[in-house]
């Protein structure tokens, strides 16, 4: 049986939500620090304006579009859940996963392609930077969907809706740490 | 304070030295008042039959007082030592007086080496000196260095100048010194640089003009001593 | 949903009691927040003999070079490196931490804030166990072929990122992979405790009701959170530096060895107050109930640590002034470094302030606690010389910077640990601990501990720099008064760890029953841990309790005992 402890809220706020938000924080300053390092670099070193120009900007404008509705369908979740429609709800997550999903695979063919023309990690540190801040948020990405698709079973069954609005908050989280990439790592020539 | 244990060569030597004594009084002061009062307390305010512990909140302001006036005594003693460090590090760190010569000082793991500019005062010219672990240098003058790393941290640090600075791979820091006494001393790394770290000592020679212009002068290439020849 | 059901409308807790537990369920797989917490105590003090048996070894080594140190053999360079390395890192991550922030959070925070348990209990035994397969990572690294890390608890690369200049091509690597899993397990910690001192308190319990070490710990928490951030993403960068081939922080290929440096002590500096805080808590608890004294100015305390946390932020270059940073950045950090003073000399003034009119009794928990105080201030205070920029360039990197972190962690990690230890000891075993062998043990403690260090302050003032395996190829260090600092260090490090056969068999036989029960509240203490039975059942109250008044309402005139419990009403 679950600790009265649980079920106390003295704050006001639903702990789910504030352990939600903790994570998000935690993720933020962990984005962060590897986005203000990126920056710095790129103040100091002009010339990674042409490594950049490699990148290809409509594959990550798709994504970036992929993943703006995925958010709304999230939202939509949210909205369904509390309502109390629970199979509704789940059916607006599976959405969400499937774009998760489209933007795992674009990301793994644009990968491919620019590993082909001999762009590698290695390669040299906007490389470096490139690949590790898009891979920590493709990582995000994939347990992002991972944990949706657990959410949308029992949320099929009208069980525990709370979660909706978390993995939403989650993933708007998820959303927002690409808007940042985008334009840093494809837009800035 | 400092001199007790190593002895001060440098021009900026005394200043950090007396930078150092001025923190030590300063903080000095608060650390043996604080522990007479604590330990004051301790003493007076044991436990004894019959008498109660005063009830006291510590919100009124006429007991605030007793915490916040010291605390703006140690803002004052803080401004104090701020002003004095940075004037220190202005000197040491910040500026860099027209230099006599400049030498060339690269890390390396397990070695220090050092390139002098030889008898035309000039860095990379034919007669520059290489040494390993050695660095000559003539009192009373100012030199530059450009200290560089091959490998990985090393620090490049002369106690008895109070000079320290760490040697970073993919940059060339200049700093200065001017010794203002003669004698060899210990040039040891300060960042841990590996398995060798303790393996890395180095001497700086401070020697009188006419000592110096003589180690040139036998450290100088023969060829290029006949060469100069008509 | 679950929040709208009324708490205590629900007396499922009830089933706590009778269910039978296997020795498994209730050891190992444990959820209840008091067997995590002595997980993570045990587990912690564990760690506390590994790391105090490398000091041994190294310290051994330094007084007599090349010596065959018994139970350890020769110390040869390279683990000399691997010994301090390791020694700083289980030190701050594995003891400092899980003690002081795990072990007391998870114990204390339900108990003074008047619940039956974390409200994460799940998630807190998954971060009991990422802590506990980070110290097996940690503790392997040492067995794998090159031998542990030796490249500094900093960790500076390219010596960190590259193995033909570490040698340790493993060990570096698993070093890594055990920091990064405890900050895993430790950012998911701290949900636990921040939300639980959010929401699960006990009717009544306003916020400024909440006694000063659970809002330390909260505190502490939400430092960590916030600080570690960029050296989880900096953690990240550094395998692939030595794993993939990345160019991060090699200067060859376009990266920068000194943006680590800021990575490391955005969170290094945050770090020592997250240490820090659920000490000087810890200590505020005990000096309180010993003086029978009201807190000085509690509000004024809290802002303080604010103050110090937001601070500790903005100080971070002052590790590396003569790093190779730009000299003008040296002169901001000065000032934000001597800044960070006043708020913790306002912190040892309220504690001093708190002793006045007090009626103070020297139990072992007390002395601790204000022994605490003593050799804190030390440290403290010789963090000046090391914060301003001109006199840095000389002490930078010698043992002096080793003197004063050491007078700043050992109060934090060892006596404020023993001052929590002992007194709560009652409430988390049910039994007084003996007073004259707690004594012994403090005193036995606390003496050659300030014979250890205040001859390495010496040694740092005469220059001699640190992490040096054999002082011997520096002329102007081998001298033999140097020497005999280094031996007089090393024979009161003996001493020191043969006092701790003292707390053991001290802890051994209160725990064997030969001492006296506890009772509720032995020490007559106001928060509401002391108002239930020790050990606390699982479920910790049988009825939860309703919270009346702050924490410190010692010696309250006109009351007839000298002590107001929390939940004693009007």
């Amino acid at each position: 049986m679950r600790p009265i402890a649980t079920t106390r809220m003295a704050a006001g706020i639903p702990t789910g939500r504030l352990a939600i938000w903790w994570v998000v924080a935690s993720e933020i300053v962990i984005f962060g620090g590897l986005l203000v390092s990126y920056i710095m670099h790129r103040l100091a070193k002009p010339e990674w304006g042409d490594h950049a120009a490699n990148t290809n900007v409509w594959i990550g404008g798709f994504n970036t579009f992929v993943l703006l509705t995925s958010s709304l369908s999230a939202v939509l979740a949210h909205k369904a859940a509390v309502n109390g429609d629970g199979p509704k709800a789940a059916k607006l997550l599976y959405a969400t996963c499937f774009g998760a999903c489209t933007f795992v695979v674009v990301k793994a063919l644009e990968w491919n392609m620019e590993i082909s023309h001999g762009f590698t990690i290695s390669s040299n540190t906007f490389w470096s930077f490139y690949y590790t801040a898009a891979g920590l948020h493709g990582l995000h990405v994939i347990a992002g969907a991972i944990i949706m698709l657990i959410i949308a079973e029992t949320a099929k069954k009208n069980l525990e809706l709370h979660r909706v609005e978390l993995i939403g908050i989650y993933w708007h989280f998820v959303d927002i740490v690409w808007i940042f990439l985008f334009p840093l790592l494809y837009i800035a020539k | 304070m400092i001199d007790q244990y190593v002895v001060a060569l440098s021009t900026y030597a005394n200043d950090i030295d007396n930078l150092i004594l001025l923190i030590g009084v300063l903080v000095g002061f608060w650390l043996i008042l604080c522990e007479l009062v604590f330990f004051y307390f301790i003493i007076r305010f044991r436990a004894k039959d019959g008498r109660r512990a005063e009830y006291i909140t510590g919100e009124e302001k006429s007991h605030k007082r007793w915490i916040s006036y010291p605390h703006m005594l140690v803002l004052v003693c803080d401004v104090f030592i701020v002003f004095f460090a940075i004037k220190v590090w202005y000197d040491v760190k910040q500026q860099l007086p027209e230099p006599y010569e400049t030498v060339r000082i690269v890390g390396q793991q397990w070695a220090w080496s050092f390139v002098h500019p030889g008898a035309d005062h000039e860095l990379g010219t034919a007669d520059d000196i290489k040494t390993v672990d050695e660095l000559h240098i003539e009192v009373g003058k100012v030199y530059h260095f450009k200290l560089e790393s091959r490998d990985v941290l090393h620090s490049f640090s002369v106690p008895v100048f109070r000079l320290k600075q760490d040697a970073v791979p993919g940059r060339v820091i200049t700093g200065w010194f001017e010794a203002n006494g003669t004698g060899t001393h210990d040039i040891q790394c300060a960042e841990i640089c590996g398995i060798g770290h303790a393996l890395m000592p180095a001497q700086i020679f401070i020697e009188s003009p006419e000592r110096h212009a003589a180690w040139v002068a036998e450290q100088s290439p023969v060829t290029l001593a006949s060469a100069n020849q008509p | 949903m679950a929040e709208s059901i009324p708490a205590d409308a629900m007396h499922a807790h009830d089933d706590h009691h009778h269910t039978e537990q296997s020795i498994w369920s209730k050891y190992v797989f444990s959820t209840d927040h008091k067997m995590i917490a002595m997980q993570y105590m045990f587990t912690g003090m564990a760690m506390a003999l590994i790391g105090g048996f490398m000091a041994y070894a190294f310290r051994m080594q330094l007084a007599f070079p090349g010596i065959d140190v018994p139970g350890y053999g020769t110390v040869t360079a390279s683990d000399y490196n691997a010994l301090v390395t390791n020694h700083g890192t289980i030190m701050i991550f594995w003891v400092a931490m899980p003690v002081l922030i795990a072990a007391f959070g998870n114990y204390l925070i339900p108990l003074m804030v008047g619940c039956d348990d974390m409200v994460f209990p799940r998630l807190n035994r998954l971060s009991y166990q990422i802590f506990l397969l980070s110290a097996i990572v940690l503790i392997a690294s040492f067995f794998v072929p090159g031998g542990g890390f030796g490249g500094a608890w900093t960790a500076y690369p390219p010596l960190s990122a590259k193995s033909q200049y570490s040698l340790t091509a493993l060990g570096s690597s698993f070093w890594l992979v055990a920091v990064a899993l405890e900050f895993t397990a430790f950012l998911l910690g701290g949900i636990n405790f921040v939300t639980t001192a959010m929401n699960a308190r006990a009717p009544g319990m306003k916020i400024f009701d909440i006694p000063i070490v659970v809002w330390m710990i909260v505190v502490a928490s939400i430092l960590f959170m916030s600080s570690v951030g960029p050296l989880i993403a900096g953690a990240v960068m550094l395998f692939m530096d030595q794993n993939v081939g990345t160019a991060f922080f090699d200067p060859d290929k376009g990266g920068d060895p000194i943006l680590w440096q800021h990575l490391f002590w955005f969170f290094g500096h945050p770090e020592v107050y997250v240490v820090l805080l659920p000490a000087m808590g810890i200590t505020a608890e005990i000096m309180c109930v010993f003086a029978r004294k009201k807190m000085f100015a509690y509000k004024t305390f809290l802002y303080t640590t604010f103050a110090t946390g937001i601070l500790s932020f903005t100080v971070w270059a002052h590790h590396q002034f003569v790093a190779g940073i730009d000299p003008r950045m040296a002169n901001i950090f000065t000032v934000t470094t001597l800044l960070i003073s006043i708020p913790i000399a306002e912190m040892c003034f309220i504690y001093i302030a708190t002793l006045y009119g007090g009626s103070i009794r020297l139990t072992t928990p007390m002395l601790w606690a204000l022994a605490f105080v003593a050799e804190f201030l030390i440290g403290g205070v010789t963090g000046i010389f090391l914060g301003a920029s001109g006199a840095d360039i000389y002490f930078h990197d010698t043992y002096f910077v080793l003197a004063h972190f050491h007078y700043t962690f050992f109060p934090i990690a060892i006596i404020g640990t023993f001052a929590g230890f002992t007194y709560w000891f009652p409430k988390m075993f049910g039994k007084m601990m003996n007073d004259t062998l707690g004594k012994i043990h403090f005193w036995g403690t606390i003496i050659p501990f300030n014979f250890i260090f205040i001859p390495l302050f010496v040694l740092g003032a005469a220059g001699q720099h640190r992490r040096i395996y054999n002082y011997e190829h520096f002329p102007e260090l081998a001298g033999v008064e140097m020497q005999d600092m280094r031996v007089l260090a090393t024979v009161s490090m003996l001493v020191m760890l043969v006092f701790q056969l003292v707390f053991f068999y001290n802890c051994f036989i209160s725990w064997k029953k030969k001492q006296k029960d506890a009772g509720k509240n032995p020490w007559k203490a106001n928060t509401l841990e002391w108002t239930t039975d020790s050990p606390p059942p699982h479920g910790n109250w049988p009825e939860l309790p309703t919270v009346y008044r702050g924490p410190y309402e010692y010696s309250v005139p006109g009351r007839e005992e000298d002590y107001f419990p929390q939940n004693v009403p009007d």
